[in-house]
């Protein structure tokens, strides 16, 4: 059984200038205990499907169709309350800047207690001993002391730690992780990953990552699903897609990546760049900057469809020939 | 003005935002007719209110003209003198805007050049006037102008108080708010002072400060036209409120403030009219200035929206 | 902490000190302070006499140290008005300035505050709407309309409340206080609700701009990504973020209060420190401005010094006496 289910999400966001469309039609599963990688540019949408899971997109931003299921129950549709229960308990979330994501005034402890008594049962010293037995578990040194100093106290790596402890403190089920270690030092970043992905692995929790980075997914995930301009266009197993991309727009992207032992002259780059939100072009959203483009391309869009290597969204790989 | 330039005009950002604002348009209406009435204050008012000729006892304190008792011939009502309130308070705006403008003049130009001289030059100087800036700023803006108010009558002959009060009002009030014009132009200058073509233009011999002025003022001309907005409201407010104190303008010169101040003298006799008439205008007008000010402020910078 | 107090109590110092450069100032240039001392037509070896006497003879820097030792004994000499000695004429009137800046106060925390979070939370709301545009008529309202306003319908039309004075007081030692009796209270009323609503509605508007930051951080996204209660993010993350920028804000109004009594002292008549001030202004009474200068700023220095302060122990980024930054990340 999926853990994870995502229909036809399309996310709108109505400004004075027109509806702007910031995710269209996508899908997505997760497995349980499985990592899926999303990776694409910014603004491919990848940071908006994952707020959107979360049910945490800024007004006036709103689902404007499409279901995310949880454990088979529909969450796209819950009310404030019942979704707030949902999150941290159910699905937690990393963010990207962990300097940023911890509040100042209030003690490592008393963020984490409060995390925890929001969820759990527990009393306050119980809660206090989990919250210190969560410490030790992300690896902060020392944690019956640390726990009552205050964010600043912390070193940018250590705090992303804690960040770590707080998302899943209350054993949520599904991690969304949005660009966790972009902000860290590049000595850090395989560390937290590493923790993240031990953890995940000790409470059988799936991980949504969100990163551009291959070198992460290549790592860590286990399927991966490619955004392009709002849409989920390839999806996965990572071995599948980083060897043998078949969207042109990930083929260009992995091309794009040094590799070790290659000495390129020039590195491939795709020309032009993601069209904008309100400048989507009619058909395949990557047809004004793909090599391989068909007529067809500039007329319809093309769909997402699984075949034995995975999903793809090209009219190259439609079972129908191309007209 | 060619048809392409006033097109260009029209199609810019600040006039899209100003044609959809509900509250900028409002304000700039009411301040076009209390500008057109200050202005055209002679031929607007019935009555010259400073000339006691023209001033007929039996006329005084008559209401309002839909009141009972009022007449058409003193539209809102006439005070003890016998003063038609109407053009007393077409002359007190006047005397307000003038006073206003005036003292908004002054801080820019005090607070202009202060910025220049402190971020071009630097060092002691530039430390003195900001740690100045700072000690003034930590004093509320009224109990500054009260001081130099002060000062100026304790070294002014009494007989000169009456003739120098309108001086010595802008005095006070322009010394009270160059503030926030030296902080901006100073920023600016010092970003602009470690560009290169400060630098070249050393080299080859011309005048930092010279080519500086003209590359900064494109920069702080935003800024300080909403620090200028917001300070002629401010510097209203302040006219005001000294008149109203009775260390501003004197009841032969009345300002807005001093004809409320008047007013409020007759408050208990019931002659309502007098005070609540010039208290009209003068929140219109303050209000009026502070929202087109907002209005500017967040035209000019979206990011602080 | 220890040298960040030093600073900060000699960079009060330096300020105090100019300001009782300016008061001094105002003493020397300011009229000749021997016609205040001397009969009208006094010779010019009488008046020479006086001159000595006074110390006027003597370089400035002396005259200005002197200067300053009086006045740190509170001796401002004579006021020029009515001949009585300045630090008791301040004395007699700080009573009723204290009380009311203090009431004053009080309202507009206690009502500034609230109003603040609420149209943080709820801003699109007709309520929220509503007060942020009186906030803005508020701000834009002279203080002294205001207050006539508030006697015309209150005192004139219905007759509820007094519009001068301050009613019957009780002597406590040398402190006279309103506090006690009825009609005490009731003359509190009007001049605070004036002297507050300016305060008032800047403190809203700032408790609003500010939480409406705070709201957009990304520790709150944070926090309600971990399903947080409402109530846990308003008034425990957010408010506690929001207030500690305010209380800075909110002693630097003080000052304004103090300021501001000054208006609403001559509309109520309330015998306090700022109508006497006025009075001294009208007639050039400079011993008298000279004092009020000196103890309004030196109120200032300390009320700014003290929140500087309360600010670096509240904030726990800023509290230097637990060792920093501990620990490496690995």
């Amino acid at each position: 059984m999926t853990l994870l289910q995502v229909e036809n999400l399309t996310v709108e966001f109505p400004s004075r200038r027109g509806t702007l469309t910031a995710i269209e039609d996508v899908c997505l599963t997760v497995a349980p205990g499985e990592i899926l990688g999303m990776v694409g540019e910014s603004g491919a949408g990848k940071s908006m499907t994952g707020a959107a899971i979360i049910g945490l997109i800024e007004p006036p931003g709103r689902i404007a169709r499409g279901e995310i299921r949880l454990e088979g129950e529909r969450i796209d549709n819950l009310d404030r309350e019942a979704m707030r229960r949902v999150r941290g308990r159910r699905i937690g979330a990393i963010f990207q800047d962990p300097l940023t994501s911890l509040n100042p005034v209030l003690t490592v402890g008393e963020q984490l207690i409060e995390t925890i008594q929001t969820h759990l049962k527990l009393s306050r010293s119980a809660a206090r001993e989990r919250a210190i037995d969560w410490l030790r578990r992300v690896g902060i040194p020392a944690p019956e002391k640390r726990v009552d100093t205050y964010p600043h106290q912390y070193s940018g790596g250590m705090r992303q730690r804690v960040v770590i402890a707080l998302a899943l403190c209350a054993e949520p089920r599904l991690i969304i992780a949005d660009e966790p270690t972009t902000a860290l030092d590049v000595s850090v970043q395989a560390q937290i990953i590493a923790l993240l992905r031990k953890l995940c692995k000790e409470t059988g929790a799936s991980v949504i990552l969100v990163t551009h980075d291959m070198g992460v997914i290549a790592e860590t995930a286990d399927r991966v699903a490619v955004m392009y301009a709002g849409r989920v266009i390839e999806v996965g197993t990572v071995a599948d897609v980083l060897r043998a991309p078949r969207h042109p727009y990930t083929a260009g992207l992995m091309a794009s990546i040094p590799r070790i032992g290659e000495k390129p002259d020039i590195l491939p780059q795709i020309d032009g760049s993601m069209p904008r939100l309100n400048a989507r072009p009619d058909g395949c959203a990557f047809n004004p900057r793909c090599p391989k483009r068909m007529d067809i391309c500039t007329r319809l869009r093309p769909e997402l469809t699984p075949d034995a290597h995975g999903d793809v969204a090209c009219h190259l790989f439609s079972k129908e020939p191309a007209t | 003005m060619s048809t392409s330039t006033l097109s260009r005009v029209w199609d810019s950002d600040l006039a899209w935002s100003f044609r959809h604002s509900k509250t900028a348009l409002i304000s700039s209406v009411l301040l076009v007719v209390l500008f057109g009435a200050a202005i055209f204050a002679p031929q607007l008012a019935t009555q010259n209110p400073f000339n006691i000729a023209e001033l007929e006892l039996w006329n005084s304190e008559l209401p309002p003209f839909w009141v009972e008792g009022g007449s058409r011939d003193f539209l809102l009502g006439t005070d003890v003198q016998a003063r038609d309130v109407y053009s007393s308070i077409l002359y007190g705006l006047r005397l307000s805007l003038i006073v206003g403008f005036a003292s908004v003049i002054l801080a820019a130009v005090i607070g202009i050049s202060l910025g220049l001289l402190g971020g071009f030059v630097g060092g002691t100087v530039d430390a003195v006037i900001m740690r100045f800036a700072d000690v003034l700023l930590s004093f509320p803006a009224i109990l500054v102008a009260l001081l130099v108010n002060g000062i100026a009558r304790g070294i002014l002959p009494p007989s000169q108080h009456q003739d120098a009060a309108i001086y010595v009002l802008i005095l006070a009030i322009g010394l009270t708010n160059w503030v926030q014009y030296a902080r901006t132009v100073r920023g600016s200058t010092m970003v602009e002072r470690g560009k290169e073509y400060v630098q070249a233009a050393r080299i080859n011999g011309i005048s930092g400060p010279g080519i500086m002025f003209s590359h900064i003022m494109p920069n702080v001309m935003g800024p300080v036209l909403v620090i200028a907005t917001i300070n002629l409201g401010m510097a209203v407010l302040t006219e005001a409120t000294l008149s109203f104190l009775g260390v501003g303008m004197p009841a032969t010169q009345p300002s807005l403030g001093t004809l409320i101040r008047i007013g409020n003298e007759y408050l208990f006799s019931g002659i309502w009219w007098v005070v609540i008439f010039p208290s009209i205008v003068l929140v219109v007008l303050v209000l009026s200035v502070n929202l087109l000010g907002d209005w500017l402020r967040d035209a000019l910078n979206p990011k602080l929206r | 902490m220890l040298g960040f107090l030093i600073r900060r109590i000699i960079q009060s110092v330096i300020v105090m000190l100019a300001v009782a450069l300016i008061a001094f100032m105002m003493f020397r240039f300011m009229g000749d302070p021997v016609n205040s001392m001397v009969p009208e037509h006094a010779t010019e070896q009488e008046r020479a006499e006086v001159r000595e006497r006074l110390g006027l003879d003597q370089p400035l820097f002396v005259q200005y140290g002197r200067f300053i030792a009086r006045a740190a004994t509170g001796d401002f000499g004579l006021s020029w008005r009515n001949a009585r000695p300045v630090s008791t004429l301040l004395a007699e009137r700080f009573p009723a300035t204290a009380e009311l800046v203090l009431v004053a106060a009080v309202l507009s925390l206690v009502v500034g505050i609230p109003l603040g979070i609420y149209t943080a939370l709820r801003p699109h709301s007709f309520n929220a709407q509503t007060l942020q545009f009186l906030s803005l008529v508020g701000i834009s309202l002279p203080t002294f309309v205001t207050g006539i306003l508030l006697i015309l319908v209150f005192s004139v039309w219905l007759g509820w409340l007094p519009s001068f004075g301050r009613g019957e007081v009780i002597d406590i030692g040398w402190w006279s206080t309103g506090f006690l009796t009825a009609s005490g209270l009731k003359a509190l009323i009007l001049p605070s609700i004036m002297l507050c609503l300016f305060q008032l509605t800047l403190l809203m508007r700032l408790v609003r701009a500010e939480m409406m930051e705070v709201l957009r951080t990304d520790y709150i996204k944070f926090a309600k990504a971990r399903g947080l209660s409402d109530r846990a993010i308003n008034f425990r993350h957010a408010l506690r973020n929001t207030l500690i920028p305010v209380i800075t804000i909110f002693g630097l109004q003080l000052g304004g209060l103090i300021a501001f009594a000054i208006i609403t002292e001559t509309v109520f008549q309330w015998p306090g420190m700022g109508a006497l001030f006025i009075q001294a202004v009208n007639f050039g009474d400079v011993p008298v401005m000279a004092a009020y200068l000196v103890l309004v700023s030196f109120i200032f220095v300390v009320i700014n010094t003290s929140v500087d302060l309360l600010y670096a122990s509240i904030d726990p980024r800023l509290r230097v006496d637990d060792a920093g930054p501990a620990g490496g990340g690995h």
